[in-house]
């Protein structure tokens, strides 16, 4: 097999991943478990999104919302006893498809500034429903009193065992979303962000593939949202708020649009460089105190002139696009 | 070109990895949490404050061990809050985790960091989880229980004797408290109860059907942008002069640079004032002014008093901060000069503390108004869910 | 009944204060085809410019008109710098971009004046209230609100439908290319569109500073409303601008005042209280969906 640069930087950055609880054990910083299985969670999602904004060019800035409906899914279900993982996931994974379904159908017709819009406001919509349940806790939130149960399969509680259950499921969601991009039906979702109109003509409607594309994101965010909920043992309606699904769709530019190894790399990249403003000790407090200044600069700096960013670093595979 | 930014951005990822402290020195570590980006940063600043100089008035020690702080961010989100404090009980090995400003952060974060072995000493948030089936023998809180400020308010109205009273909050979980906290001991009559929606900015629809009911009095619930917003309209609206408003956690010293003498006038309940006469308020509150220029506010008080409470611990165990057990029970006396003046803890580690009705009233000629003690609403309070809290000692 | 016709008045008047922003970043989105987040930073810049030249001078005037010379300052540069090679790129660059400006702007408004709110006020001259009809008193300055908005909407009218700089801009947006072969400074004519519709933002932010609270972020509040105005209202139309700001002004007016009254007599008290304000923070976001499943284009859309 020929695999490019980029592959092998992705299968690379995999095994350090595989390799970071062996590391932490032997420097002796489990916090850095935590942090890169928190990275794996955003990566997910942010692959999610990927799907549609950089494969199939639908700017939708509600994609946090599915975050938050996986993560109600196992909350809520939790909240009345119901602690069975799979019970929990399939539900995060289904409701997250069925309301992307809804929105999807309304939305997907529109397009350019009017999709984005309209994502927003949906996501604006399930934000103020979470508030105002108050049996679920409303903007306090739910606590997750015990975490997904798998019975004997893996022990979520067991920081390692739940690292490499996200890690397996980084992994497989990766080849996935990879091998729907190359199938016909990614064909037709990049056609049509290429050339709408051409793609039309040769006779294709591209909004029952661009729905199922928006409905698979849902789902897989949703997966992340169970992830996540797990991760925090804890949920708010906060999940759902526009400004993390900003944070999405920087972690999706600051990897690469329209990239396998981009997702992955942009959640790195966010989250590492969110850590580091704030408190790495090399930085003066100015930085410190207002990291979020900084952090827009670079965000500016990049969409001007980084574009293709961290993956685009990475150089493609010749004689064929994409890596 | 592309080359050696790869090489250098692979390069930071690995220094960031190693960039960890080594130093074993003893040293008391203190992780203090609060939210210190975005609009509400600016009250994480006065309790960052207030923490260096309580740090400062100890002398950066306690019990002959220096003191170290490390800041932490939690930007208003529990899975920030709660990342902050995983990496500091696992990465820093702090002995005490402090701060945190929300309710729902506090949720997030302190059943992981007691779960961890380490004390969480809350000073501000106070949900009724943590103070009912939730308490911790880890967990102390030098704030209060959220209900407890407007229970105060809620008795003061009752026994001034006032009815048909108009109730207003915003429309999410600390309102629908705030509220029901003062309808448990507000039984007069409550011409309507308004939830607006959290982040609204114009209240002008609410203020035209608060005049149309016609009430006695008006009790709101409006923290930080909103109250300032509230209060300038219900102040422009010509209201002020109609109907006495009553307020919790509306009007403090943060908002009343910006509502100036639109905040004339305000009742509010409390417990802690900056003219409370205690001999470690009036250092507090001195030394601030000096320090900052400004005048303190009560999330700054709090965040004082919990420094000096980990400090009584240290001191009584002479340091040792292995033993656990005895930290606890030092921090059961409460035997610290605390800006409030002389407390006890409740079983659930909560304050058994007095509310004071304070009034907002003009400042000294050219400045803004302060706010000031009027009388005690309640002595030695308890909250109303420390019977839920299995602790006994 | 003197109610509902108050609350239609507030109704009125929270609609032109969106629709003051909403004008901007619909010329701008409709003539450059730029979306542009950081428009309530903007808006944010006239409120502080105008709040703090107002509050150092004592003169309110003086702070409305540097607080809009400012903002056209600011407007220009920004343009300038950061958002000129922006048109030709897609919308997803503009929103990621912008998005960074916004937590620039933030930050450095926190750095310049501090994370709190800062003090604003009207000046006396304008706290005064008129009785329009018998029981009926209304706030003069928001009277005054509704007045400036309404005479700006007629004034872009004007200037776009019957002016030459207009026929410029009209033509600019149907061919860019082509104008700029017949010869007209294509550049110039959009960093003075954008810095026109910087200035109508910072003229909102003038006016809402007296009455809402002056702090780091308030440009983030209000500018989902005005997205939900334009998309309602039709991109790229100023008639769709005032369209859209009116009816979810008025929406979302009466919803706060009257769902709940209204949920009460076809459902229980208790149900009532819950859903109402729940269903009241909603309601503008269900009438964008609506409008978008009938009218995907909008109301009012800019003829193409």
């Amino acid at each position: 097999m020929n695999f490019s640069a980029r592959t092998l930087i992705l299968l690379g950055f995999l095994l350090l991943l595989a390799a970071v609880p062996a590391l932490a054990a032997a420097f002796k910083e489990p916090f850095y478990l935590d942090l890169f299985r928190r990275i794996m969670i955003f990566a997910i999602a942010a692959l999610s999104l990927n799907l549609i904004l950089g494969y199939g060019g639908m700017v939708s800035f509600g994609h946090a919302a599915y975050l938050g409906v996986g993560a109600y899914a196992v909350g809520i279900l939790a909240h009345h006893g119901i602690h069975d993982g799979f019970l929990q996931w399939g539900l995060a994974i289904g409701a997250s498809a069925l309301v992307a379904l809804v929105i999807g159908a309304v939305s997907v017709r529109t397009s350019g500034i009017y999709f984005i819009m309209i994502t927003l406001a949906f996501t604006q919509m399930l934000y103020y429903l979470g508030i105002s349940i108050k049996e679920y806790g409303g903007d306090d939130g739910l606590r997750l009193a015990k975490l997904s149960q798998f019975g004997d399969l893996v022990d979520l509680s067991n920081p390692t065992a739940f690292y490499y259950l996200v890690l397996g499921l980084l992994t497989l969601l990766l080849l996935l979303v990879q091998r729907l991009v190359n199938s016909r039906f990614g064909m037709v979702i990049r056609a049509a962000k290429s050339n709408e109109a051409r793609t039309r003509a040769i006779g294709l409607s591209p909004y029952p593939y661009r729905l199922a594309a928006f409905v698979i994101a849902g789902a897989i965010c949703g997966l992340a949202g169970a992830l996540l909920v797990n991760q925090t043992a804890y949920l708010t309606p906060d999940f759902m708020n526009w400004t993390r699904s900003g944070e999405l769709m920087f972690m999706v530019i600051l990897g690469g649009i329209g990239t396998t190894a981009g997702p992955l790399l942009g959640a790195a990249a966010l989250l590492l460089l969110e850590d580091l403003l704030q408190g790495w000790s090399l930085l003066p407090t100015w930085v410190h105190r207002y990291w979020q200044l900084y952090l827009g600069i670079i965000l500016v700096l990049v969409v001007l002139f980084a574009k293709r960013g961290l993956a685009g670093l990475l150089p493609e595979r010749k004689g064929g696009k994409d890596g | 070109m592309r080359k050696s930014i790869l090489l250098l951005v692979t390069g930071l990822t690995a220094a960031a990895l190693v960039a960890a402290p080594a130093y074993a020195q003893k040293t008391v570590k203190i992780g203090f949490i609060t939210t210190l980006s975005g609009p509400n940063g600016v009250i994480g600043e006065y309790m960052k404050n207030s923490v260096d100089l309580a740090v400062a008035h100890l002398g950066g020690k306690m019990a002959g061990l220096p003191v170290e702080v490390i800041y932490g961010d939690d930007q208003m989100k529990p899975d920030v809050g709660k990342q902050v404090a995983d990496e500091m009980v696992k990465r820093h090995n702090v002995n005490f985790v402090s701060g945190i400003i929300w309710s729902n952060i506090m949720m997030a974060v302190a059943p992981s960091v007691t779960g961890a072995g380490t004390f969480m000493i809350g000073t501000n948030a106070g949900p009724s989880p943590l103070a009912g089936k939730g308490c911790s023998e880890l967990f102390f809180t030098t704030s209060w229980q959220n209900d407890q400020t407007p229970e105060a308010m809620g008795k003061y109205m009752q026994d001034a004797g006032l009815t048909d009273v108009y109730i207003m909050a915003p429309n999410y979980q600390a309102g629908k408290d705030m509220l029901s906290g003062f309808k448990r001991y507000f039984k007069g009559k409550i011409v309507d109860e308004v939830y607006t929606r959290l982040g609204q900015t114009d209240y002008q629809a609410e203020l035209s059907q608060l005049r149309s009911k016609n009430p006695k009095a008006v009790f709101v619930f409006y923290p930080g942008g909103m109250g300032i917003q509230f209060l300038k309209q219900y102040s422009e609206a010509g209201l002020r002069g109609q109907y006495p408003l009553y307020s919790v956690y509306t009007v403090d010293e943060i908002s009343i640079p910006a509502v100036k003498h639109a905040a004339l006038g305000q009742l509010e309940t409390r417990y802690w004032s900056p003219d409370l006469k205690s001999p470690a308020n009036e250092k507090y509150v001195a030394d601030y002014r000096k320090t900052y220029g400004k005048m303190p506010v009560f999330y700054g008080a709090q965040s004082y008093d919990g420094i000096m409470l980990i400090d009584s611990a240290v001191r009584a165990v002479k340091g040792d901060l292995a033993n656990k057990k005895g930290m606890i029970a030092a921090m059961r006396k409460a035997n610290f000069n605390s800006t409030r003046g002389k407390f006890s803890f409740n079983t659930n580690h909560f304050p058994i503390q007095n509310f004071y009705l304070l009034k907002t009233v003009a400042g000294p000629a050219g400045q803004d108004p302060v706010m000031e003690i009027q009388k005690a609403v309640f002595t030695n309070h308890k909250d109303s869910y420390a019977k839920e809290c299995p602790m006994k000692w | 009944m003197i109610l509902v016709l108050e609350q239609f008045l507030n109704g009125l008047q929270l609609g032109v204060m969106l629709f003051l922003m909403a004008a901007g970043l619909t010329l701008v989105f409709g003539i450059m085809n730029l979306v542009n987040l950081a428009h309530g930073s903007l808006y944010m810049v006239g409120a502080y410019l105008a709040t703090y030249v107002y509050q150092s001078t004592g003169s309110f005037a003086l702070g409305v008109a540097l607080g809009l010379a400012g903002t056209l300052v600011v407007g220009v540069v920004t343009e300038l710098v950061a958002l000129r090679t922006l048109y030709e790129r897609d919308h997803l660059d503009q929103v990621l971009a912008t998005f960074g400006l916004i937590l620039i702007f933030n930050e450095l408004i926190a750095l310049l004046w501090g994370r709190s709110a800062i003090y604003s006020t009207l000046p006396a001259y304008l706290q005064d209230h008129v009785e329009l009809l018998p029981g009926l008193r209304y706030p003069l300055f928001r009277l005054l609100i509704i007045m400036v908005g309404l005479a700006v909407a007629g004034l872009l009218w004007f200037v776009v439908a019957r002016t030459r700089l207009g026929m410029l801009i009209r033509a600019g947006a149907s061919n860019r290319t082509m104008v700029a072969a017949l010869g007209v400074n294509i550049r110039l004519l959009y960093t003075l569109v954008f810095g026109f519709g910087a200035a109508l933002a910072g003229l909102a932010g003038i006016m809402a500073g007296p009455i809402y609270s002056v702090q780091p972020g308030m440009g983030e509040l209000v500018l989902i409303q005005v997205f939900v105005v334009i998309v309602i209202g039709g991109i790229g139309s100023i008639r769709g601008a005032l369209a859209g700001a009116v009816i979810v002004g008025v929406v979302d007016t009466l919803g706060r005042a009257f769902l709940k009254p209204m949920l009460a007599t076809i459902t229980t008290p208790t149900a009532a209280d819950a859903a109402g304000p729940a269903l009241a923070s909603m309601l503008i976001y269900l009438l964008m969906a609506v409008v978008l499943a009938l009218r995907p284009e909008g109301l009012f859309p800019a003829r193409a």
